[in-house]
């Protein structure tokens, strides 16, 4: 059996995060996913918010973290190279009434540390914001928040993790653990791993792992968001986040800007009891309709080009639960990660990996890559750069997704890279082919077969996002006949 | 910079018939650039026959339909760039475009015509609720698949939406050995040509459910379901009318949508009803010089229609090369009564070919009823028909002689006259 000094279960933003920060010390870790790529739970359908930190409860850690991750999160995006923009949240009051509360969450701010916290008044809101409904009474800005693209901030934790030593298994489902003399010995549906402390990031299933080795029970509830995506022609339709006044559910429905130019407007709030509940409903789209409406006026719903839901891993104290699990030595649990976790992502890394560190006494790596390269994009160059792009290596001059406008080269790199896509989604959330107005109804069919050459499969075997999720059944006709041979000819 | 007396954007039917008729009409300098790896466009993988019967009195297969034109382009040595993306057009005519031979390049186009067709409507735009497996496919996307890759994306369908590319491929999953189940369709009538709804599904007793549409789609991984329920006058879903079907696969035909996103960065004016460009008699749009043709411009049912209206727009755009010619002022062409749009939205009598066809669609299911052509209270034409549907291209041909005799005319009306 392998030993490694760490385990961390699951690949999404908090165990990438993890993982990254563990990579700084001597240590063999190694990261276990269910699925078959990185950021395939909560990580991959959320608000793709940073959000500034005076939401959460004085004192609460996820007050802390957030406010420490909104703060790395620009220079991360920078050494790691994924979108983020910095276009401010804008918080709007629209009842007389509520004026109190506008300024509770003000003051609540200023407590978590917030810098640059505004009132604004009606007249300045619907300057900044033609949008926004005449009738708002008052706002609040906070000028750190931002937004971010949650596929690339995952991905690129994943990727400096690995490119630091980092080993990564997918399609590997943990089922149970033993406790050893030296740690834990973790079962899988993919044999036996060990490991001296386990670190448990498995979004709405860290209660169920944690349940199996604590004393002290954990619960978490699928509380699922639904959201509606609309067509880059909507680009500038808001350009803060816009939030209404947070209340008992969260923060209400939101209407922002996407760094790729896109408005998303969500989410809702539902407890459910499916940890894989991630279907939209009737009733929830409607709802973010609705609730839009309580905000902007004229919402552009008519150029939705997606729908999708997903599940925050609401734990009933809502608050992040990091740290070793009662009567589970070795154990750490990052629990109860919903919004902001997204946000606080680097900070819940790097608490994790410190209380592993101490508990190990792991030493600081004398080498350590602290920047990672993302997938060049052809478009966002200067003209001559991308026609000399173009002229070293031709791929980027073949457009596969039109509406994306997205090139064979940066496919072949998504593909290629440290923890490639192995799928249309993988592809998809490395570099936005399907991602556009169309929906992949041109360049699946395209993108399926450079999965397919590359990766050398036959075309049955590739997936919209592994597992089941097979694309093809077969070849023409060979369905026919099955039932009537008999072998004879 | 490199000038080129007309760029065509797109080597479909529309642009290939374009590209020809404004060679003929004498345009030596002009290029097609064809984003796919070959002309043809869509008609490549739409190989069932009944392509050709008003062009060429015969019926072709969509590749046999393409294979003609590109035949006599080649005969013309009309340049073409296939694998070619255009990027941008700027309403000062700069195309800029992208392939990997050339890499990324700008072309100063005299004149430009887009050809560029149309995208189907993804289940996003839709709004049906449920998960999002693999095994939900747009009708043509699946018709790519089958038709070219010869690869079955299932074998348990249901379709929703009755358009033609969805008629067309409940018949042909048929033929490659899938159950279609159903094909459920969310109007009181059906979005395709009559002959498909006869040769497609009734002659394999496929059913088609009206007022039908898909509220809950199922399955984690691949699709495993959908639930089907009717829906009142309002197109709402009525409770309790909810139909489960086990299925692998949903294939959608709910609709095309022009792409016109070039047009809008070159500056065009598009209508809000054909998603397409606002034209003239000439298919010029609203920044002078670019013209447009085919499902770009609206979204037709027979593709010789777009061979015809495509060659219009080539031999107007030789002539706007040539000068262009006298000017006067443009009649309005409206919409009136059950009539939802006009192609083109105007016509200037100067301008005019000796016969201008006049393209539109109705708004719902009329028996009986006549199309009126009128200028204010003269009636011009009015012709009765037995059937009108929205799945089915109407036409009127205005002639140059009956506006020029009528000077003072700034409008006419296309409209429904309907039986009581």
């Amino acid at each position: 059996m392998v030993m490694y000094d760490v385990v961390v279960i699951g690949a999404g933003v908090t165990g990438a995060a993890v993982a990254r920060e563990l990579a700084k010390y001597e240590a063999r870790v190694c990261v276990l996913e269910r699925c078959e790529d990185v950021c395939c739970g909560t990580s991959k359908a959320n608000s793709a918010i940073v959000h500034a930190g005076y939401d959460a409860q004085p004192g609460t850690l996820m007050a802390r973290l957030d406010v420490e991750g909104s703060y790395r999160i620009p220079q991360l995006a920078r050494d790691l190279d994924f979108p983020y923009r910095n276009n401010g949240s804008l918080v709007l009051c629209m009842h007389e009434e509520d004026l109190p509360l506008l300024q509770a969450l003000y003051d609540r701010g200023r407590r978590n540390g917030v810098s640059a916290l505004r009132m604004v008044t009606r007249e300045e809101i619907l300057r900044m914001e033609p949008h926004v409904r005449e009738d708002v009474v008052a706002g609040m800005e906070a000028a750190t928040g931002g937004i971010v693209c949650p596929f690339g901030m995952n991905i690129a934790f994943a990727e400096n993790a690995a490119e630091n030593g980092v080993e990564f298994r997918f399609d590997t489902a943990v089922t149970g653990f033993a406790r050893t003399r030296e740690g834990w010995t973790v079962h899988t549906d993919r044999g036996d791993v060990a490991a001296r402390a386990v670190v448990n990031a498995a979004g709405v299933y860290t209660d169920v792992l944690h349940n199996l080795v604590s004393t002290r029970r954990l619960h978490i509830t699928p509380r699922r968001g639904e959201y509606y995506l609309l067509d880059k022609t909507t680009g500038g339709y808001a350009r803060h986040t816009l939030f209404q006044l947070p209340g008992k559910y969260g923060k209400g429905v939101l209407v922002a800007p996407t760094v790729h130019g896109n408005t998303i407007v969500g989410p809702t709030a539902i407890d459910i009891d499916d940890r894989e509940g991630v279907n939209t409903t009737a009733e929830g789209l409607e709802q973010v309709m609705r609730k839009a409406a309580n905000i902007v006026k004229d919402a552009p719903l008519r150029q939705v080009i997606t729908s999708f839901a997903g599940l925050r891993a609401h734990e009933d104290g809502h608050e992040f639960v990091i740290g070793e699990a009662e009567g589970a030595p070795g154990f750490f649990d990052c629990a109860g990660i919903e919004s902001p976790g997204l946000s606080a992502s680097p900070a819940i890394g790097r608490m994790a990996a410190e209380l592993v560190r101490d508990k190990l006494l792991l030493r600081r790596k004398a080498h350590y890559k602290a920047t990672r390269r993302g997938i060049v994009n052809p478009a966002a160059l200067p003209f001559e750069e991308r026609r000399a792009l173009i002229g070293e290596n031709p791929a980027y001059g073949r457009i596969i997704c039109r509406c994306e406008g997205i090139s064979e080269g940066e496919i072949l790199d998504a593909i290629h890279r440290p923890l490639g896509a192995r799928s249309l989604d993988g592809v998809k959330r490395r570099v936005r082919a399907g991602m556009g107005r169309c929906q992949g109804g041109f360049c699946a069919p395209r993108v399926m077969e450079i999965l397919a050459r590359e990766l050398d499969l036959p075309m049955e075997e590739i997936t919209k996002s592994g597992g089941g999720s097979r694309l093809i059944v077969g070849e023409n006709k060979d369905g026919f006949g099955e039932e009537e041979s008999d072998g004879t000819v | 910079m490199e000038r080129c007396d007309l760029v065509i954007v797109g080597g479909g039917p529309a642009g290939l018939a374009a590209a020809i008729a404004a060679r003929e009409a004498g345009v030596a300098d002009l290029l097609v650039l064809e984003r796919d790896r070959e002309l043809g466009g869509i008609l490549n993988q739409c190989i069932h026959s009944g392509f050709g019967l008003h062009t060429f009195r015969e019926e072709l297969t969509g590749p046999e339909y393409a294979r003609r034109y590109i035949r006599r382009a080649e005969e013309l040595a009309v340049p073409c760039l296939m694998d070619t993306m255009v990027l941008e057009i700027s309403p000062e005519r700069v195309v800029t475009a992208v392939n990997a031979q050339r890499g990324l390049f700008q072309l100063q186009a005299g004149a430009v015509i887009l050809a560029m067709g149309c995208r189907e409507r993804p289940r996003g735009a839709l709004n049906i609720p449920g998960f999002r497996p693999a095994g939900v496919y747009t009708a043509g996307a699946a018709q790519r698949l089958v038709n070219r890759e010869g690869l079955m994306p299932g074998r348990e369908v249901v379709i929703l939406g009755s358009g033609d590319i969805g008629l067309i491929m409940a018949r042909r999953m048929t033929l490659e050995g899938a159950r279609v189940r159903v094909v459920a369709e969310l109007m009181p009538y059906s979005g395709g040509l009559k002959r498909n709804i006869v040769q497609c599904l009734d002659d394999f007793g496929i059913p088609l459910k009206l007022s039908h549409t898909v509220v809950d789609i199922q399955g984690r991984e691949r699709l495993t379901g959908v639930t089907l329920a009717r829906v009142d006058e309002n197109r709402r879903p009525i409770p309790g009318t909810e139909e489960h079907y086990t299925c692998d696969t949903l294939l959608l035909s709910c609709g095309l949508i022009p792409e016109n996103e070039l047009s809008r960065g070159a500056g065009v004016a598009l209508s809000p009803v054909t998603n397409g460009p606002v034209v003239d008699e000439s298919l010029e749009t609203s920044v002078p010089g670019i013209f447009a043709c085919g499902n770009v411009l609206h979204v037709h049912d027979l593709v010789d229609f777009v061979s015809q209206e495509a060659a219009q727009a080539g031999r107007r755009a030789a002539r706007y090369l040539a000068g262009g010619g006298e000017r006067g002022e443009a009649v309005r062409l409206t919409a009136g009564r059950g009539v939802r749009y006009t192609v083109p939205a105007q016509a200037d009598p100067l301008r005019m070919e000796e016969e201008l066809t006049v393209r539109f669609r109705v708004d719902n299911e009329y028996r009986g009823a006549a199309v009126v052509v009128s200028a204010g209270e003269e009636v011009l034409q009015r012709r009765k028909k037995r059937i009108l549907a929205p799945g089915e291209m109407e036409e009127v041909r205005l002639s140059r002689k009956d506006l020029l005799e009528r000077p003072a005319v700034r409008e006419i009306t296309i409209s429904l006259e309907v039986a009581p």
